[in-house]
């Protein structure tokens, strides 16, 4: 088990008023150190729920029914509430979506940051300051001593998700999560995010989950991708195979709705119909319904995970036509 | 800040001038003269003209309100009908132990609610919850004299341990705490039980919230998560609520003070009303709508405490 983070056979349901719902159904994948794996899908589809269940900070009402997660080789999934709590911020870190509410409005950004290093790293409040100094002039903030006791209402947005860097980075963490961290961010401070991400990623060494809806981020950060929807993983590949030969229909269709700049012409291909609710039960394939491509198998037997090359997954029936006869039809049409 | 409470104090002044209208004029319309009340039941007709003209009774009710005025802005609040003693006098007697009476209930309100509401939020459901959210509304419906009187007969009549009633040694003595111990029980309960309800949803409310979260992915232990990172949030609608409490306490408290033969601001007034004591009536009306527009003035500048968004400037 050489890989930082190995998640099998994971199972997440829901406890509601309409019974339990499966959020996540049987998903496995796994990230190396150094590398990135960009979670995409629409919303619903189950991304963010399994990069919080990896956190081990699922809504009250979600439990992992099934599988493991393991961190190098600690079982996550089976941890006790303050083995989590020794974990978090510490080898486990997460960036959210929102910086805007991401950051506690009463307390000083200084105060803030100080935290995972007092927790972790046993560090007295004056050395835990003098961290926090380096780490805001790490992610770009200027004058950052200054920083350190204004409140996140001084900040604008783009500098809330730094400090929300500096402070999920400051124990230098194995595997940092970061979901959505762009999204609320005006473009070209997205970029400037993506690119400190990632120029951070190679200077501590750690493994980045990234989840996203936007296809255009994952060409720009991403080793590999993972494609899900409504709880399941339907394809997982390397970057540059994704793009040049997506195999799952849904994947084609998330590909062919990115408007091309080149190609203005290029009519945009929305993904007819909606993500089914969790607790839709659709017999066979989940997709088969908004599949163009949808043959009589994908009504009646969920498809199993097929490996086309040993870097290639794709949970589509269409690739056991593909195995068995080479000639390419049913993609042409 | 200071533009706000300069502000807030000339607001004060208005507010102060319109009430001492309507309660001059809603005390001379009332029925009831005063001038019977100053001559005694044998005075003869004669003799209540002559107080009358004495007082400035007769005079038409506006000159007596202007005059009125003239007198505050020297100071002079005027004299008590029945006791002739002046009204500020009167109030400064009095007040010490409202004051007394009403910090010693806002102790009991504040930390059996805050606490309580914290219990009930972090275990959402659980059966502390519930039984505090019982006692919460059985809290807010039981009335003053009620409970008081149900006290008194418990723990003074009973089993003899706390006295029936008065509030006359310092409250730091061994006797004065004991006479307080009941009295604001009785007072504090119905705000206890407000504060805990407000802390509660306050604090559910934050505790959902993308920062605790935050908090949560740093690894933040549970205790400092709930004290620091979530009450310091969930304070700021309870700290409303607790100004307002408390802005009425020291207004005087009628009903308790009767019960408990306390001598505040609260019975001052009503025994004044009950022998048309005009000057008396209209000081303490006048006080307690200061206490409260200061209360609240105080509540707004702890709010910039607690939260930096919030500033006046």
């Amino acid at each position: 088990m050489s890989n930082l983070l190995n998640v099998e056979n994971l199972e997440i349901k829901f406890r509601t008023a309409d019974g339990t719902l499966p959020a996540v159904r049987n998903i496995s994948f796994s990230v190396d150190r150094e590398e990135t794996l960009c979670i995409v899908g629409e919303s619903g589809s189950g991304k963010s729920i399994t990069s919080l269940s990896i956190m081990g900070l699922l809504p009250s009402n979600g439990d992992i029914t099934k599988g493991s997660i393991y961190l190098e080789d600690e079982n996550l999934s089976g941890k006790k509430e303050d083995e989590m709590e020794r974990l978090r911020g510490n080898k486990l870190s997460m960036i959210f979506q929102e910086p805007m509410t991401a950051l506690n409005p009463v307390l000083t950004i200084g105060y803030q940051l100080r935290e995972p290093l007092i927790i972790h790293k046993n560090m007295s409040k004056k050395e835990a300051s003098q961290a926090s100094v380096e780490l805001l002039d790490k992610v770009g903030i200027p004058n950052p001593k200054e920083k350190l006791n204004q409140h996140p209402h001084e900040l604008s947005g783009g500098m809330r998700q730094r400090v929300m860097i500096a402070m999920a980075l400051a124990c230098e963490p194995s595997l940092l999560i970061a979901d959505e961290p762009t999204t609320a961010l005006d473009v070209t401070i997205q970029a400037q995010i993506l690119d400190l991400i990632n120029d951070l990623q190679s200077e501590i060494g750690m493994g980045v989950i990234f989840v996203t809806h936007d296809m255009g981020v994952v060409a720009e950060i991403a080793d590999r991708v993972m494609v899900m929807y409504g709880g399941e993983v339907i394809e997982l590949a390397d970057v540059e195979t994704l793009f040049d030969n997506p195999l799952h229909p849904y994947t084609k269709g998330l590909l062919d709705s990115v408007p091309d700049v080149d190609d203005v012409s290029k009519e945009i291909n929305a993904i007819k119909g909606s993500m089914p609710s969790l607790n839709e039960e659709i017999p066979g394939c989940r997709f088969h319904p908004r599949c163009p491509f949808a043959m009589d198998i994908c009504k009646q037997k969920e498809p199993p995970t097929f490996e086309v090359t040993s870097t290639h997954y794709s949970k589509c029936w269409l690739q056991e036509v593909n195995q068995s006869e080479p000639s390419n039809t049913v993609t042409s049409t | 800040m200071i533009g706000m409470i300069v502000r807030r104090i000339l607001q004060l002044t208005f507010l102060l001038l319109g009430i001492s209208f309507l309660v001059f004029m809603s005390m001379h319309l009332a029925p009831g003269d005063p001038a019977t009340v100053i001559g005694g039941p044998n005075a003869t007709s004669s003799d209540l003209e002559a107080i009358r003209d004495k007082m400035g009774l007769d005079r038409p009710v506006l000159v007596q309100y202007f005059d009125y005025l003239g007198g505050i802005l020297q100071g002079d609040f005027g004299y008590s009908y029945q006791t002739n003693q002046a009204v500020t006098e009167a109030i400064i007697t009095r007040f010490p132990t409202t004051v007394k009476l009403a910090v010693a209930s806002m102790v009991v309100a504040v930390l059996i609610g805050i606490i309580a509401g914290i219990i009930s939020a972090r275990k959402q459901n659980s059966w502390v919850d519930v039984t505090s959210t019982t006692f919460a509304l059985v809290g807010v419906s039981i009335p003053n004299f009620w409970l008081g009187t149900i006290l008194i007969l418990i723990f003074s009549v009973n089993f003899q341990l706390l006295p029936v009633g008065g509030l006359n040694s310092p409250f730091y003595t061994f006797e004065g705490m004991k006479e307080l111990i009941l009295p604001a029980i009785t007072l504090g309960t119905a705000s206890a039980a407000l504060i805990a309800r407000m802390t509660r949803s306050s604090m559910l409310e934050v505790i959902r919230s993308d920062y605790i979260r935050t908090a949560k992915a740093k690894g933040v232990r549970k205790r400092p998560l709930i004290w620091v990172h979530t009450l310091k949030n969930a304070m700021i609608p309870v700290l409303t609520i607790i100004g307002i409490n408390f802005g009425s306490l020291l207004g005087g408290t009628i009903v308790t003070e009767q019960v408990f033969a306390i001598n505040g601001i609260g019975r001052l007034m009503i025994d004044a009303i009950a022998a048309r004591d005009f000057p008396i009536v209209q000081g303490t009306v006048l006080l307690i709508a200061a206490i409260f527009v200061v209360v609240n003035l105080i509540v707004d500048i702890i709010y910039t405490l607690i939260d930096p968004r919030i500033s006046y400037d």
